[in-house]
């Protein structure tokens, strides 16, 4: 019998929730057939058999969410080619009993320490459960690895574990999600119970949408933002760009679209003003300089928004970048991105534009400094040289992390920014 | 077969007032459920409290006395030949049990739980039929399975009259030579207690070892010193057959291939138990136990009914009171709502031979079946004051630790005292605590609990106490 556990999915990710299972108990699989589609806090992804064999069991139910090293599956490498043959009793008792069955004969075969479970005294174990938290997937803090009550508490704070608004026996000083921010006139309060007012229907927070929740608290609360706005007369581009896309249809990067130059235009910049392209790490009292430029843009897949990264997106070229784009967004809302996708970018571009809207403040994707926002292109009249003529004008936001750069050098970075985008020939001699 | 006529609800029906289901029962009671204990024997307490655990450690202890007054004459003290009172004996243990029993009784009364005599089948996953009761049927919306289990027969014995332990705890006579079948903690155990009483006890087992679960170490400091008692021990040898004679039993011991017949006075079997599952009317459920009888349970004791419990002996595991009390108290408050589980990381082990020899979590055997490295810090007595002082220097205490994080896995004693002071080794597992911790807690002088302290350090390549090992 192969017990197949969830494997390691990426640095830093511990947990995924299954999404759908491609298998059912009974089936015969074969070695890389897909298993299970699993979304972790980055990306949906599906994990495919490691071996061939028949399916006894399943470990987790759709919406369970299981650790990196759970038993999700059993697969019986012997009976591969064996027809499914078991009574329903035995199925249905294997059904029910399985995920914790297998805790069980662990627990009996040998003490926790050499199993690899949390290292916690029983009451710290008990405080865990009654707070609904899996222990094993709570950082420790204390000494020589221990999971101590404080560590729940954090967890519950930036996890929120699994508890959910409303439920009856939640320990209310624990799982407030105000505890212990220490931050004066914080004051999160209950929420009131809004069927009162009429019929209200729960779902709880799962992955993607609990991560941007986090992510989100995390840069507004910890980053002083500040947002640099300025329009680009992006006439000229759009001539160029659209019957470039038109002579290109159907080639590599022939979706030719306004974000790839600006991604691009974007690259260029962060070059000549490295303090965009930098992290402030606040615990050591430094500022880093990141050497590369990899350039995120914020993709809405449908479930929440994933932020795919162009790599070293000042060495391609306009057409690269379009080919990349057009990749990184089709696979972003097949949910088939790789976690590899979603790491290192050093500035994210959110490009709003083609939903509508003339402004918008974005939200800083710490621990990046800056993000630029792009509205819609309309066309407007504009005065140029004492007349007025119709321009197509592109509005851009930079918000920016004010402890590392200040409105001067967001106003000289977007000027030169939008100097390019208004004179395509410029992006020539920038590359 | 008596069948009452009454029917009867009720929120929580506890099978079996063993230290699982009477524990279980309280516990249930005390979170406000209104629990209902079905119990088939007329005493409650299970094999634990009336045929088990306790009358033999109240033998074991008188014993024991005669040994340390035996042993006393190397202090210069002489008291001359002891003499048993039998009758006196056996009424000093029953008076240990009735105390017992009758303190389980008041205390279900104090808290409201009904105790219903009869033998308890399930008709239906919601429903138990009651035999030899006022009461034939109780309807349940929860149960909990503690009926524990049951000495196994030994089949060459089938149907004659030989003792189980059961039996043998009775004390109905001394034979003068008696057969122990089995080299458990059982077979051990009560092979003691009749080789202290006089007879000449000769020891069958048919592994190659005695006390299968524990550490060869542990078991060979224990043999060195209790071996002279027993007239034989018999390893990798098998009872074949037994037959009643005029004066008591002939039994055929296979050894080698070798076949020897030998008179004995009585037969003792014990050869483990088996669980009380299979006429429990199971089959009126999903509950399938294994082929040994085990019922699977989750970590919150459930079976497949998730509204049925089990626990202690029909339960996988080790079939220890400790455990089932423990279990008793998970699923009562499981199912009071409460947010508990069997998580334990450690059930410790005693065995009350002279000396005892007692282990909690992992042991080498285990370590090095499983692959799992580990430090192993060994302590004797000889090198401890306290055990100098009591004459009682044949002990060893051993603590096993990951060599990575130096946290205890396992920690192994036989010595003097060895079932009480394995209490510290099982604190130390559930707290997850490493040899550091073990070596800086002050333990008193001059105690045997020093050399839990010293076999840490030796563990930790930090010992005061023996020579430092070789670089």
């Amino acid at each position: 019998m192969y017990e197949f556990r969830l494997p390691d999915l990426g640095e830093g990710i511990h947990e995924g929730e299954i999404l759908r299972w491609h298998v059912a108990p009974g089936d015969v699989v074969s070695e890389d057939d897909p298993l299970v589609a699993v979304e972790t806090d980055k990306a949906a992804v599906t994990i495919p058999s490691p071996r061939a064999g028949r399916i006894v069991s399943l470990g987790a139910a759709v919406g369970d969410r299981v650790g990196v090293g759970d038993v999700i599956t059993l697969i019986d490498a012997a009976g591969a080619h064996a027809p499914p043959a078991r009574t329903d009793k035995a199925a249905s008792a294997e059904r029910t009993a399985t995920p914790s069955r297998t805790e069980a004969e662990a627990i009996r075969r040998l003490p926790a320490a050499v199993w690899g479970r949390a290292v916690a005294t029983p009451a710290t174990r008990r405080r865990a459960r009654e707070m609904k938290i899996d222990i094993n997937q709570v950082p420790p803090t204390g000494a020589d690895g221990r999971v101590t009550p404080d560590d729940l508490t954090r967890f519950a704070r930036g996890n929120g574990g699994t508890q959910r608004p409303g439920q009856a026996d939640r320990p209310a000083a624990a799982a407030s999600p105000a505890a212990g921010t220490g931050i004066p006139f914080l004051d999160i309060e209950e929420l009131p119970d809004f069927e009162q007012w009429g019929p209200v229907e729960r779902e709880p927070l799962r992955s993607i949408r609990r991560k941007v929740a986090r992510k989100m608290t995390t840069s507004m609360i910890l980053v002083p933002h500040v947002a640099h706005m300025d329009e680009a007369d992006v006439t000229f581009l759009e001539e160029f760009r659209l019957r470039e896309r038109e002579n290109r249809k159907d080639q590599p990067g022939g979706r030719l679209t306004l974000l790839a130059f600006v991604v691009k235009a974007v690259s260029a910049g962060l070059r000549a003003a490295p303090s965009f392209n930098a992290s402030l790490d606040p615990f050591r009292e430094e500022i880093v300089y990141k050497k590369y430029y990899h350039v995120g843009i914020a993709v809405d897949t449908g479930k929440g928004l994933v932020v795919p990264v162009i790599r070293n997106a000042d060495h391609k070229t306009i057409l690269e970048i379009a080919q990349d784009i057009e990749s990184l967004a089709t696979r972003a809302r097949a949910g088939t991105l790789d976690v590899a996708d979603l790491r290192g970018g050093t500035f994210t571009i959110t490009n709003v534009g083609p939903l509508g809207g003339t402004a918008l403040i974005p939200t800083i994707n710490y621990p990046e400094v800056a993000i630029l926002g792009m509205g819609r292109v309309q066309e407007k009249p504009v005065v140029r040289n004492g007349q007025i003529v119709i321009r197509k004008m592109l509005p851009l936001t930079l918000a920016f992390d004010h402890r590392i750069a200040d409105g001067a050098d967001a106003a000289r970075f977007v000027t030169e920014m939008a100097r390019q985008l208004e004179d395509p020939t410029r992006l020539l001699l920038v590359a | 077969m008596v069948m009452g006529n009454l029917r009867q609800e009720a929120e929580v029906a506890v099978i079996g007032a063993g230290p699982g289901g009477y524990v279980a029962a309280l516990r249930a009671a005390d979170l406000g459920k209104e629990v209902v204990l079905i119990e088939e024997r007329d005493k409650l307490g299970g094999v634990c409290l009336i045929e088990g655990c306790i009358p033999s450690k109240a033998l074991i202890t008188a014993v024991e006395l005669v040994e340390s007054a035996r042993n006393a004459e190397k202090f210069g003290i002489r008291f001359g030949e002891a003499s048993f009172d039998l009758a006196a004996l056996r009424q000093w243990t029953q008076s240990v049990i009735d105390g017992l029993t009758g303190g389980i009784d008041g205390l279900l009364k104090r808290r409201g739980v009904e105790v219903i005599r009869g033998r308890a089948r399930f008709a239906n996953n919601q429903s138990l039929l009651i035999e030899g009761s006022d009461v034939s049927a109780v309807d349940f919306r929860h149960c909990i399975i503690a009926t524990g289990s049951r000495i196994n027969e030994l089949p060459a014995a089938y149907n004659l009259p030989v003792w189980s332990s059961a039996e043998a705890l009775t004390l109905p006579e001394i034979p003068k030579r008696l057969l122990v079948v089995g080299g458990g903690y059982i077979g051990l155990e009560m092979g003691l207690v009749y080789a202290g009483l006089g007879a000449k006890v000769t020891m069958v087992e048919f592994f190659p070892k005695l006390l299968m679960g524990a550490d060869q170490d542990l078991v060979d400091v224990m043999l060195r010193s209790c071996n002279h008692r027993f007239e034989a021990v018999r390893t990798e040898s098998k009872v074949i057959g037994v037959e009643k004679t005029a004066h008591g039993f002939a039994a055929t011991i296979e050894h080698n291939g070798q076949k020897t017949k030998e008179e004995f006075d009585h037969v003792l079997v014990a050869i483990g138990r088996k669980p009380n599952t299979d006429d429990l009317g199971l089959d009126h459920t999903k509950i399938s136990p294994d082929e040994k009888g085990i019922i699977e349970v989750s970590a919150e004791g459930r079976t497949v009914e998730p509204h049925i419990y089990a626990i202690g002996d029909v339960t996988p595991g080790p079939q220890l009171a400790h455990k089932a009390s423990r279990e008793g108290k998970v699923v009562a408050e499981v199912l009071a709502g409460e947010p508990s589980a069997f998580d334990n990381r450690a059930i410790p082990a005693v065995v009350f031979t002279d000396p005892e020899i007692a282990w909690t979590g992992l042991t080498e055997q285990e370590a090095k079946r499983e692959g799992v490295k580990v430090d192993v810090g060994k302590f004797p007595l000889t090198a401890l004051g306290r055990a100098r002082t009591m004459g009682r220097t044949d002990g060893l205490v051993k603590v096993l630790a990951d060599p990575q994080t130096k946290r205890v896995l396992g920690v192994g004693m036989v010595g003097p005292h060895a079932s009480e002071l394995i209490a510290e080794g099982t604190l130390a597992l559930e707290m997850g605590a490493t040899l550091e911790d073990l070596m800086v807690t002050i333990h008193p002088h001059p105690t045997i609990s020093e050399a839990i302290m010293e076999a840490a350090e030796v563990a930790a390549g930090a010992a005061i106490h023996v020579a430092a090992p070789k670089k």
